[in-house]
């Protein structure tokens, strides 16, 4: 019973994240039809970043307190991964939006491997440790049940953002515009709205969020290095295709069941395999649930259903 | 061939019996002019000879049935540990080549119809996303399998199988005719070699039957094939499962020259090496693949040849290495491919089984 809870808790936080970085993907999707294979280049970007500036305070500011620190390294990183995928769009994207659909995927690929090795040739190959400036002494709400102070901060983070974003889509006249662009470009640029600004600042958006993300999915693990960014990248894509592609609530719902379903299986896998597989097969129910649900509900959990593009 | 002599730039077009025989004579003495620089390279050659097989391959699939599959690697790791299985002290089975190369291709073929059996109803992205995920699976499988019963021998891989044998003929041995020797790399260049033209022969028969126009008429529109009566569900099976048979073949002949394998070598990287060879060189058109995949392991071996010294020279030390100058090479052909030239080096034309028809309408 402590293991299903603990079990719960650890899903919920990963879930957390993967629903932030899943809202990326949904969004350029709802409005391109574009997979966006970089987006989890953007959050490794954003932990190396973050991390990097916190060298930096280290040695001009040794003596700021850990929140500040965070803020300060949050400060940078958003607005670099912004940058990222404004620059993405502008230079990859924009010029392939009627090229045949093959070829904006392909690019996308290429951009994400473009990026990891530049990211190599940055930090290198090696795994910094991610310094845990938000306590990491487990707190006991329940007996046998541990939660960290980091643990409840990525929750609430992620939580107060999804919230922002949804204001954001829904009350706002940008979100209004998006909305628009999504569902028509060409009607939505008759009607006097800037669809290249607005894909634009879609990106934008999508890239600050999976800045945030990658803090914080650095800061959960301790851990940063140039290729992290790929399964969570992965994973999150496989929550708003879980969620229902292109549909927000979809992508936050599909992280936290992503979530919960990945450490429910590592915690019971090697029950339920008599003994044969072990947790080192985590990995592979994201790939599993993608599949299944392609086959069964392509539209997701939340997605209404869209006729295909021929 | 005779488009590959078309290919190339000026001399193909003024004097084609030139270019023609010259191309041909490349051919053959290539593994003797790469000898000249070293042993390596022809190792390079015989890898590229590898490399071509698969992206012939994989063009079969995103060439030909407009189909992209990021897991085209899991073929080539059936195949090469179905060699490592049957071929290798590991189980201490030692069966003939004429057994295990058409098992694997055969395993390979399956696991193709097995994935894509459900998967082959998505649209274009998502089956990307989902081959992807299969490869990783087939790869998490491949690197956790030693436990709890040993299949795989974990990370680490299988070592020690056995090489090519012939007839009794080990390839992996020096041959000698009197003083005359041939070394090993030598005779596995051409053995590849065949293999490759064979593969060439029947990928261009295929492209130029029902099947291959099948395919063509899907990948450009999939609702006017269907209209015209076109299985395409059929179709794309039966691009998977082939395209999938040439990565089993590969996969086995790897596995032999290389003498291991292990999971490392059948990495996500290495789906989107052949890829970007595919892209590169032009979607749909086997000479464009061939010379991407020829292009595309060359330029990263002669890098590693150039920059490094290069770098030590101008820096001091090495700041970008081999491994890395690879994977970016890799990203911006792929990027730049698809931003200046979508249709690649040696862009497909449309192909019809009787040009001679074509040739007669147009005066």
């Amino acid at each position: 019973m402590d293991i299903l809870l603990q079990q719960i808790v650890n899903g919920l936080v990963v879930g957390s994240v993967y629903a932030l970085i899943a809202l990326g993907y949904t969004m350029v999707y709802g409005i391109l039809g574009l997979i966006n294979f970089a987006h989890g280049e953007v959050l490794m970007i954003g932990a190396l970043t973050a991390l990097q500036t916190l060298g930096v305070l280290e040695r001009i500011a040794p003596d700021l307190g850990p929140l500040a620190q965070l803020a300060i390294a949050l400060g940078v990183a958003v607005p670099v991964c912004m940058t990222l995928g404004f620059l993405m769009e502008r230079l990859a994207y924009r010029r392939l939006r009627n090229a045949p659909r093959l070829a904006p995927l392909i690019t996308a690929i290429g951009v994400s491997f473009l990026l990891q090795t530049v990211a190599m040739i940055l930090w290198g190959r090696n795994y910094h440790t991610f310094p845990q400036l938000i306590p990491t002494t487990p707190l006991e709400p329940v007996s046998g049940v541990f939660i960290t102070p980091v643990q409840i901060t990525i929750v609430v983070v992620s939580a107060l953002m999804m919230a922002g974003l949804l204001v954001l889509v829904n009350r706002t006249r940008l979100g209004r515009a998006m909305r628009a662009t999504a569902e028509n470009h060409r009607v939505a640029s008759l009607m006097g709205v800037d669809v290249n600004a607005i894909i634009g600042a879609t990106f934008v958006i999508g890239a600050g969020l999976a800045a945030v993300a990658g803090v914080m999915f650095a800061s959960n693990y301790g851990i940063a290095h140039y290729a992290m960014g790929f399964l969570p990248g992965l994973k999150a894509f496989t929550a708003a295709v879980l969620g229902g592609i292109g549909n927000l609530g979809g992508a936050m719902l599909g992280g936290i069941v992503l979530g919960l379903v990945e450490s429910l299986g590592a915690g019971y896998i090697e029950h339920l395999s008599f003994g044969f597989l072990n947790s080192s097969y985590q990995d592979i129910f994201a790939f599993i649930i993608l599949g299944l649900v392609l086959i069964f509900r392509p539209t997701g959990l939340l997605g209404e259903r869209v006729s295909d593009r021929a | 061939m005779n488009d590959l002599v078309a290919s190339i730039p000026f001399l193909g077009k003024r004097h084609p019996a030139v270019a023609r025989w010259g191309t041909l004579a490349l051919i053959i003495l290539a593994p003797i002019l790469a000898g000249y620089f070293g042993r390596t390279w022809i190792r390079v050659l015989d890898f590229a000879l590898l490399y071509m097989l698969l992206a012939l391959g994989l063009n079969l699939v995103v060439g030909f049935a407009g189909l992209l599959d990021l897991g085209y690697i899991a073929f080539y790791a059936v195949g090469a540990y179905t060699w490592a299985f049957l071929a290798s002290p590991h189980f201490e089975l030692h069966w003939p080549i004429w057994a295990i190369l058409p098992l694997g291709a055969g395993f390979a073929a399956l696991a193709g119809i097995i994935l894509g059996f459900p998967v082959l109803r998505l649209r274009g992205d998502y089956l990307a996303i989902v081959t992807l995920g299969f490869g990783e699976i087939v790869r998490i499988f491949l690197n956790n399998l030693n436990y709890p019963v040993n299949i795989t021998n974990g990370p680490q891989g299988i070592n020690g199988l056995d090489p090519l044998v012939l007839f009794g003929w080990d390839l992996s041995r020096t041959l000698r005719l009197g003083d005359f020797q041939i070394h090993s790399l030598y005779l596995y260049y051409y053995f590849f070699l065949l293999c490759v033209a064979g593969a060439v022969i029947l990928i261009h028969r295929l492209q130029i039957s029902r099947i291959g126009r099948a395919w063509a008429a899907m990948r450009d529109d999939e609702l006017a094939a269907k209209a015209i009566g076109i299985d395409t569900r059929a179709m794309k099976l039966l691009a998977f499962s082939l395209g999938a048979t040439f990565g089993g073949v590969a996969g086995g002949l790897f596995g032999a020259f290389q003498g291991f394998v292990s999971p490392e070598s059948f990495s996500l990287m290495e789906s989107i090496a052949v890829l970007t060879m595919v892209v590169f060189g032009g979607m749909g058109n086997i000479v464009g693949v061939i010379v991407g995949a020829l292009a595309l392991t060359f330029l990263p071996e002669i890098l590693r040849h150039v920059a490094v010294p290069l770098q030590q020279t101008l820096f001091g030390h090495v700041i970008l290495d081999p491994e890395v100058l690879r994977m970016l090479l890799l990203a911006l052909a792929m990027i730049f491919m698809m931003l200046w030239k979508p249709a690649g080096l040696v862009p497909a034309q449309a192909r019809y089984s009787r040009p001679g028809l074509l040739a007669r309408e147009r005066p």
